[in-house]
This record gives structure tokens, sequence and C-alpha cells, in this order.
């Protein structure tokens, strides 16, 4: 069944390490697995769990959160902050019966277009092996959805 | 239900040349969005060549006006390189620059991925995140924080004093530390200057005088920066003035301190460890400023507690052995780091002998061995201080271009080879062999240089050495050092008996470099230099806004390149200090005081204090002049009281949404 299976996955990236480099990996011509995609942050520490949740009900198989090296962040600590937030995601995961795995989190410089690359490629693999999530898939609540997009799309006054 | 949405967005696919268009169906991209993404408010999708072009942004622009767009994606390049592009071209049209978003569709996708359908599917993906993202978007303006004139330069290297003496010039004060008791830096040990061969204090020592009595400039010596908060236009630096133990107030620079001390130490910085210095010293004569300073860990009176020599002959009372360290802060608008670089231990080369046979010297002792202020007045002799050699052979790359130790060039090791060269064959007529990898001879005169040496009679042999060794095993070797090398040209293998080697060695970063980047929130490459905003188009600024780097901190380089790097980054300042307030992101958080339940959960999480508690109130503020806009206290609060412009959860959630096509017209089944 997961033979042709591929993974959706959302990475969120820190604007200052990881976001460039991806843009490293690019200018470099690496290459890498098409799965994931990204989202800019400043900073890992913004990562607020629910939008790991939200990525997950909402379709993707798998999250990828990338930050600057313990010590590095542009932030000073933040990065400590996510860190804590990941264990602990990782922890009401599994107590939702949800794989663990399929939440990383993965140090990146802004030197790094090589471990971003090679990394993204190894966590598309691991997805692969678990299989799809299967949660809230949009397909499988068509009228679910409709109500959903209503509400992402009402403006808060 | 998709008439809600009141927003009109425009979708630019850029084709960037073959860049994108090679790898992804720009045009279906563009097609897609337009159908779509309809219901979301997309009311025109193009695509076009170059999107950064004039003729790109002028289609924007006309978009804008003409089809009364209310917020525009452009799918192109990382938004790192053109957001600036597109904000401005959207301003320019009337549209305020932040209700624009850039989808990476190069760096992200073509450029990273093979195949053309997926990478068409992701680039959609992409768009479509970058739309649903756009709708949530609001107005911003820029915050402006007004720019302190004053300016920090560290390190006074000869990239540091240009820096300075740059700004001090324009009008401008500048602290200029420096770590060692005097400014002049490296460039103040040598003797000679490539290609010209000038004599290098002749022309260094003027300038170290200008920066050391100039009226904009505070000299503060045998200093370090200790702590740096705030942010660009107004930092707050902590400098460590080390006791010198002499009162600047009250020395005149006589010297009879010096003089009458009677602890001699070898001077391994300034000497190279070719000569002795006294435990109260100034590093050279020219030294500036020329106050002393007492070096606590030789001196005796520190060490046994009696001598006080220099107390004693001081004719004007300046000793103070009580003297302590001193912490000065300073408030300034701009930071220009010139720290320098580190000479590659040679020691690390064992096969070379350097350390263990005494006549292998590294450049910098032969730099202080040919000095005629040196410790041997300028004459070159072995290591018994006597004997004049009669061949000399130079090693070139040490250290350098080498998969054991650093892989980049020095850039300046072939042509201090060079000059060494000239100076051993102009003052002791010995045969003179250079042993190089490749001769790397660019810029201005320097290859007429080579040529110069070449008809002077050097022997170049082309070959990484193998080994220098004393075990000789006849009687031309007997006594002497021998060179073991492939000569590549010749195609065999040579042992070359010499008197006298010296290790051109490399370049590397000071030792200390990636703590003084943290200090500075800066960045090193992963061979440890300062890395900067973009190699080509911005050497000297780095990605932390009002921290500029200059010389060798960024990368081996020769002296001109130092001293355009020192005036490249002073431009830049005045540039700033001349702006007179700089112009922040508008990525901040703010409370929202109605819904804050003065739980203070985030008021610990801000490393920059900008969180405050109003106890009256029981809210919290957050100060904004402060906030760096990391959104770390946005995720935190429980209340969801706090937003982060920029980056609010209703933009990061709609991006989700859209990067998962959630936000798709269902198609009938």
């Amino acid at each position: 069944m997961t033979e042709n299976f591929e993974p959706t996955i959302i990475g969120f990236t820190c604007n200052w390490c990881s976001y460039r480099a991806a843009d490293l990996a690019g200018t470099a011509r690496m290459k890498y697995a098409p799965n994931v995609r990204l989202i800019r942050m400043m900073c890992s520490g913004r990562l607020d769990p629910t939008f790991v949740l939200r990525a997950l009900s909402g379709g993707a198989d798998g999250v990828m959160i990338t930050g600057c090296h313990p010590g590095e962040c542009h932030y000073i600590e933040q990065n400590y902050k996510a860190l804590r937030r990941y264990l602990l995601l990782k922890r009401v995961l599994k107590g939702m019966g949800i794989e663990p795995e399929r939440v990383k989190l993965v140090w990146a410089s802004a030197a790094e277009g090589a471990k971003f690359a090679s990394e993204t490629t190894l966590f598309v693999e691991e997805i692969r092996k678990l299989g799809p999530l299967n949660w809230g898939k949009p397909t499988e609540r068509l009228d679910d959805l409709q109500e959903e997009i209503s509400k992402t799309e009402e403006v808060p006054a | 239900m998709s008439e809600i949405k009141q927003e009109r967005v425009g979708v630019y696919v850029c084709h960037c040349g073959s860049n994108i268009a090679g790898v992804v169906d720009v045009v279906d991209v563009a097609n897609w969005a337009a159908e779509k993404l309809k219901h979301q408010g997309v009311v025109i999708a193009r695509e076009y060549k170059f999107m950064c072009s004039s003729l790109g942004q002028e289609l924007i622009e006309k978009d804008i006006k003409e089809l009364g767009l209310t917020r525009v994606v452009v799918a192109a390049c990382s938004p790192h390189l053109h957001e600036k592009t597109f904000r401005t071209a959207a301003k320019n049209a009337g549209l305020n620059p932040y209700l624009v978003e850039l989808a990476s569709i190069r760096e992200q996708v073509s450029w990273v991925h093979t195949d053309k359908a997926v990478a068409t599917e992701k680039s959609k993906a992409v768009v479509s995140g970058a739309v649903s993202r756009v709708i949530e978007n609001v107005p911003l303006e820029e915050l402006k924080v007004p720019i302190n004139p004053n300016t920090l330069v560290v390190g006074g290297g000869i990239a540091g004093i240009q820096a300075a003496l740059e700004i001090a010039n324009a009008g401008f004060h500048v602290y200029l530390v420096e770590r060692e008791p005097s400014i002049g830096g490296h460039m103040a040990q040598f003797d000679k200057t490539f290609p010209t061969l000038d004599c290098s204090a002749c022309i260094l020592t003027p300038r170290m005088v200008e920066a050391g009595t100039h009226p904009n400039i505070t000299l503060l010596t045998w200093s370090e920066v200790e702590k740096v908060t705030g942010f660009v236009g107004n930092f707050n630096v902590t400098i460590r003035k080390k006791a010198r133990c002499v009162k600047e107030e009250l020395c005149t620079g006589c010297g009879i301190c010096e003089e009458k001390c009677p602890k001699k130490v070898i001077d391994d910085v300034f000497e190279a460890g070719l000569g002795y210095r006294k435990a109260v010293y100034t590093p050279f004569a020219q030294a500036v400023p020329k106050y002393p300073v007492i070096d606590k860990a030789n001196c005796t009176y520190f060490l046994k507690g009696t001598c006080k020599a220099c107390e004693k002959f001081c004719p004007t009372g300046a000793i103070d052995f009580n003297q302590q360290d001193e912490l000065v802060n300073v408030e300034v608008g701009n930071i220009i780091l010139a720290t320098g670089y580190d000479l590659f231990d040679a020691r690390r080369v064992s096969n070379y002998g350097y350390g263990r046979l005494p006549n292998v010297f590294t450049s910098l002792e032969f730099e202080r061995l040919s000095n005629a202020a040196g410790p041997t007045n300028g004459n070159i002799v072995l290591r018994d201080g006597k004997t004049t050699p009669k061949s000399v052979g130079i090693i070139h790359c040490v250290g350098s271009r080498d998969k054991n130790f650093n892989n980049y060039c020095s850039v300046i090791c072939c042509m201090q080879g060079l000059k060494f060269a000239h100076l051993v064959h102009e003052r002791t007529g010995a045969t003179v062999y250079n042993f190089y990898i490749d001769m790397r001879t660019a810029y201005k005169a320097y290859d007429e240089f080579y040529q110069r040496v070449l008809e002077e009679g050097t022997l170049f042999v082309r070959g990484k050495v193998a080994e220098v060794t004393d075990a000789g095993r006849n009687e031309r070797e007997k006594g002497k050092l021998i060179i073991q090398v492939e000569d590549t040209l010749a195609g065999k293998q040579r042992r070359i008996p010499v008197d006298m080697v010296i290790l051109s060695s490399g370049l590397q970063p000071r030792a200390d470099a990636k703590e003084v980047g943290k200090l500075f929130g800066i960045s090193c490459s992963t061979d440890g230099w300062f890395t900067e905003k973009h190699p080509k188009l911005d050497p000297v600024a780095t990605m932390t806004e009002g921290i500029y780097i200059a010389g060798c901190a960024q990368g081996p380089k020769d002296i001109p390149s130092s001293v355009a790097q020192g005036a490249a980054a002073s431009a830049r300042v005045l540039d700033k200090i001349l702006q007179k307030e700089v112009a922040l992101e508008p990525v901040r958080a703010s409370v929202d005081q109605e819904m804050c339940s003065g739980c203070r959960i985030c008021n610990g999480l801000c490393p920059f204090n900008a969180i405050s508690f109003l106890e009256d109130r029981m809210v919290t503020e957050i100060n904004p002049a402060l906030c760096q806009g990391c959104g770390t206290c946005v995720a935190a609060c429980p209340a969801g009281a706090i937003s982060g412009t920029g980056f609010s959860n209703e933009q990061i959630l709609a991006q989700i949404d859209g990067l998962l096509l959630r936000n798709i017209e269902p198609v009938e089944a």
C-alpha cells in the first residue's frame, strides 16, 4: 500500500538559518525530495504547537521543524524554547495515538545547505515508512472542509 | 461562501529565464492559480520571463492600478533576494508593501527538483500557500528608530584603523577597541610590503598616529568587548579596559620603566618568539598609544611581591600596581568588526619540522628577522643568531589548500613567498628556492613582481614538499636541511639541501572568532571566517543590521583589500549615520490587553527584556523598540492575547491550509 505513497510534509523554518540553508541548497543546485513545503518564520521559537496539529489534521503526513543550532539562535536562546515545546508536543502526539516520529526537529545553520537537503530526504523516507496519516484528508470530509474554510477566511476584527 | 472575501489578489509567476521555466511549467501554474484559487480572490494570474525586470515590475504596478489589486503574490526566487524589489513596486503603485508575498519556486523548487510534473505540482502548492497567507496580511508601517552617530570599531589593525579614520574624518565619533597594548595589528610586524616593497612601518605608523591623536577617536587599547546589547542604531557595549598598571594621565611614554625593569620575557606576540621584551613594555617603538603595560603574569612584583623598580624610577609617578580592570560602557549606532586573523600553526604540519628543526622559520618569524627594527636588526641569520644562510627554501601553501588542514587558499602566501625570496636574495645573496603548488599572483602589479623575482635568479620548483629533514644521506646533505619534493614539471623526485627553510604559513580565523561572532550576533562560515551578507554584492555587511566586517576577519586578504574593506565598511556606517534614523521591519509582537489574563507566562521568555508586567492593571505590555520579532511569546500565550505582525497566527494557519491545498475549490466528483 505504501509503495506508491508520496508523503506530504510541512516544514517550519527559521528565517535566519534553515530558510537560508534551503536557499543555499537551491543556489548550489543540491537535489532533495520534493515532498516538503516550507513556511518561513522569524524563529523556531515562533512555532505554536497548534500549527503542527493543524498541519497534521489538515492532510500533512509529517512536520519538519528547523532552527538554528543550540547556542546560535539569532534571538539568543529562543530555539531552546522550540526544543522544549517540541519534546512536549511529541508526548501529546503519542497520547493522541499519532506516531511522534511524524514530527522532527532539525538544527541547520545558514551554511548547511547540504545538511538541509539530506535531512529533508531522510525525513521523507522515514515518513514513507510510517505510511499515510489519513487524519482528516480533505477528500474524506468535504462538508467539514467547507465549514473550516469559512472559519479560516474570517478576518478577526 | 466564496463571496465573503473582498480581497483582489494578483498572482505573478516568474520564468527567471529558464531557471524556473526549465523545470516548472509556469504557464500551467498561472492558469491553475487563476482557476482554482479564483474563489479565494485571485483575479489575475500572469507569467512573465523576468518579474524582477522593470517591465515585470511595471506589469504588477499596472495591474494594481487598473485591476484594483489589494494583494500580490510573486512566485519567483527566495524572498531574501527580491522581496524588497516587489514590495517597492507595490508601494510605487500605492499598495502597502506588506501586502506582497513571495513564493519561492526557484530555490525551493526548480533548482532542487528534477521531475517536471512533481516540481509543477509543488509550485502550485507553494503558490496556493502564499495566496492563502497574503489574504491574511495586514498593512504595516516600518518602525523608525533614531541612529546613534557613534561607531564602535573592534580591532586596531590596518582595516580597523582605516575604518575608524574614515568615519572620524567625516566628523563622527569612533571608539576603537584593541586587545593588544598598541594598535597596528599584523602590519606593524612586517618589514616590507609586496609588490612595491614599501617599508611597512613607514606607511602604517602615520595612520596609527593619526588614529591615536584624532579628536573624534577614543582609543581603547588593552581592552576587549565583553557585552553587546541593543540593535542597529542603538547598541550598548560594555568594554573591559584591562588594568595597565600605568596611569595614562601621568605617563609621558619616556620608556625609563622599560629600561629599568630587570625581567626579560620572550615576546611571542609581536616578535613572534624571536626576541625579548620586558615585563613592563610597549610592544614596539612606534606603539600607539605610547603608554606601557605591566604584564602581570611575568612581573616580579606580582609574582614575588618585591621589585617595584619601575615605580622607583618613574619620573612622574605613573606606575600604579593597584590599578583594577575598568568596565567602560558606550552607546553606539553601528559596529565594525576588524578582528583580523591568526597565523596557521606550522607545528601541525609535523613533516616540515617547525619547532623541531631550529632553522625552519614561519613567515611571521622571517618578517621579524628581516625587519630593521627586529631582534637581529634586519640581519637574515640562522637560529644561532650569527650565521648567514647560503641557501634558503621557501615553502608555499603551508596549511592552506590542504585537505588535512585548511581547504581554502590563504591568498597572500604566494606574494609573501616572492617577497621573502627577493629580500633574502638582496640581503644575503643566498640561493633561493620557492616550492609552490600553483603560483597565484593576481591583482595590480603582482605578476610583474613575480617576473622581477624570476629575473633575480630565484629558483622555482613546482610541487608540494613532502618533508623537511636534517637526516643527510651524503656529504652534500650533511648539516643541512633537506627538502624532499616531487618536481612535477620535471617529473622527478628531488632532494634539495638548504641552510634555512621558511614556511609560508596560511591565515586562519582567530581562535575565538566563534565566540566573538556570538557576542555580536553574527555567524561564521564552516571555515570559521565571519559570514558576509552576500559574498559578491554585500561583502562588508552581515545578516545582523548595524554590524559590519572588514579585513581578514571576513576571509584571507592582503593589505590593499583590507584597507578597501575598512573604507567600504565605514561608507556603509556613514550612510546609516547620515540617514539619522533607520527603518526596522515592522515584525513585532503586541499584547491585546483586553484579552491578557495576566498569567505572566510570556514574561520570562523574552531575551531582550521587551516584555514588562503592569502591576497596577495586571496585564503585560511589550515595548516595540526592544522587541526583535522572534514571536516566541506569541506562540506561548495561552489566551491568544499576543499577536505578531507579519507572522500572525492567521497568516501561518492560512498558509498551512494553502500548502495542503485545503483552499482550492472542491471540484465536482
